[in-house]
């Protein structure tokens, strides 16, 4: 179990964080956008675990913030779901591109 | 090299493989798959870090929850056969980059660091454990984090609703006269 160290988990999580990024980057449809930010909260959740365990196993901590993050994400979803099937409604669209209105 | 640390690498290469196609692949519907599979090798991560319950509680709400929103809104917003446009070359190439940069940046950082406060203490991330201590009321419990969320849930459930709802003609007759 402890034969792999604590870097190479942060190591994983790492290069989900950046993977995220790249999408978040690179990708102009709205959906998209909103898994490569599901795909960062992720990485973030993987980190809370991995410290709690390697470092402070006496402690429950980290595992409530992942507990509090994996529900704050769902609820951002929905409301991120929500507003995009509005955009389409008024743009026929969910590529940022088009959605240019309030842009200064 | 025993099972365990093979088992370990195999996770980690289905998540970071799952995740590039994800963000990477042309078409809506493809991505929304592998976004499920990386979800689906971050709770197997979670079971081969022996904290169950948060595994069972990514598959309930990523796998069960939020995969299929996404899957939902797609097929109402878009063809989900229709290939995306190609991102920019330059954009693409920057993006990469950036995100090359940040990665070796990081993971430099990290393995100098050289965590050394390794505790062996036992982990006990039992159901019941976690339980007694979220609902908890003395300095180390999270009962107001707890009720805190229970409202934003409640909030963001009536936002979605308000937000996604269609105007109906009594609604917009009910804000024209308003605005008279």
């Amino acid at each position: 179990m402890n034969e792999v160290p604590l870097t190479h988990i942060l190591f994983v999580s790492t290069a989900l964080f950046f993977i995220g990024m790249y999408g978040l980057f690179t990708r102009r449809n709205l959906i998209t956008m909103l898994m490569s930010i599901e795909l960062m909260l992720n990485s973030v959740n993987i980190n809370f675990v991995a410290f709690n365990k390697y470092l402070f196993p006496d402690k429950l901590d980290g595992l409530f913030f992942s507990l509090f993050i994996i529900t704050i994400a769902a609820a951002e979803a929905a409301v991120a779901i929500a507003i995009i099937i509005n955009l389409y409604r008024s743009h026929q669209s969910i590529d940022v591109d088009d959605a240019t209105e309030m842009k200064f | 090299m025993n099972t365990s640390t093979i088992i370990f690498y195999a996770i980690a290469a289905l998540i970071l493989g799952a995740a590039i196609l994800a963000v990477t692949t042309l078409k809506i519907f493809r991505s929304a798959i592998w976004l499920l599979f990386s979800l689906v090798g971050i709770a197997a991560l979670y079971f081969w870090m022996q904290v169950e319950f948060i595994a069972a509680i990514q598959i309930v709400v990523y796998v069960g929850g939020i995969v299929v929103l996404i899957i939902f809104s797609i097929f109402l917003t878009q063809q989900s056969g229709k290939e995306m446009d190609k991102p920019a070359t330059g954009k693409m190439i920057f993006s990469a980059l950036a995100a090359l940069f940040g990665t070796a940046f990081t993971i430099n950082l990290i393995s100098h660091y050289g965590f050394n406060n390794i505790s062996a203490a036992p982990f006990n991330p039992s159901v019941d454990e976690i339980g007694m201590q979220m609902l908890s009321t003395t300095s180390h419990g999270f009962i107001l984090p707890f009720e805190v969320v229970s409202m934003l849930l409640l909030a963001a459930m009536v936002g979605c609703i308000v937000i996604a709802m269609k105007p109906t003609e009594a609604n917009i007759v009910h804000l024209n006269k308003k605005e008279d």
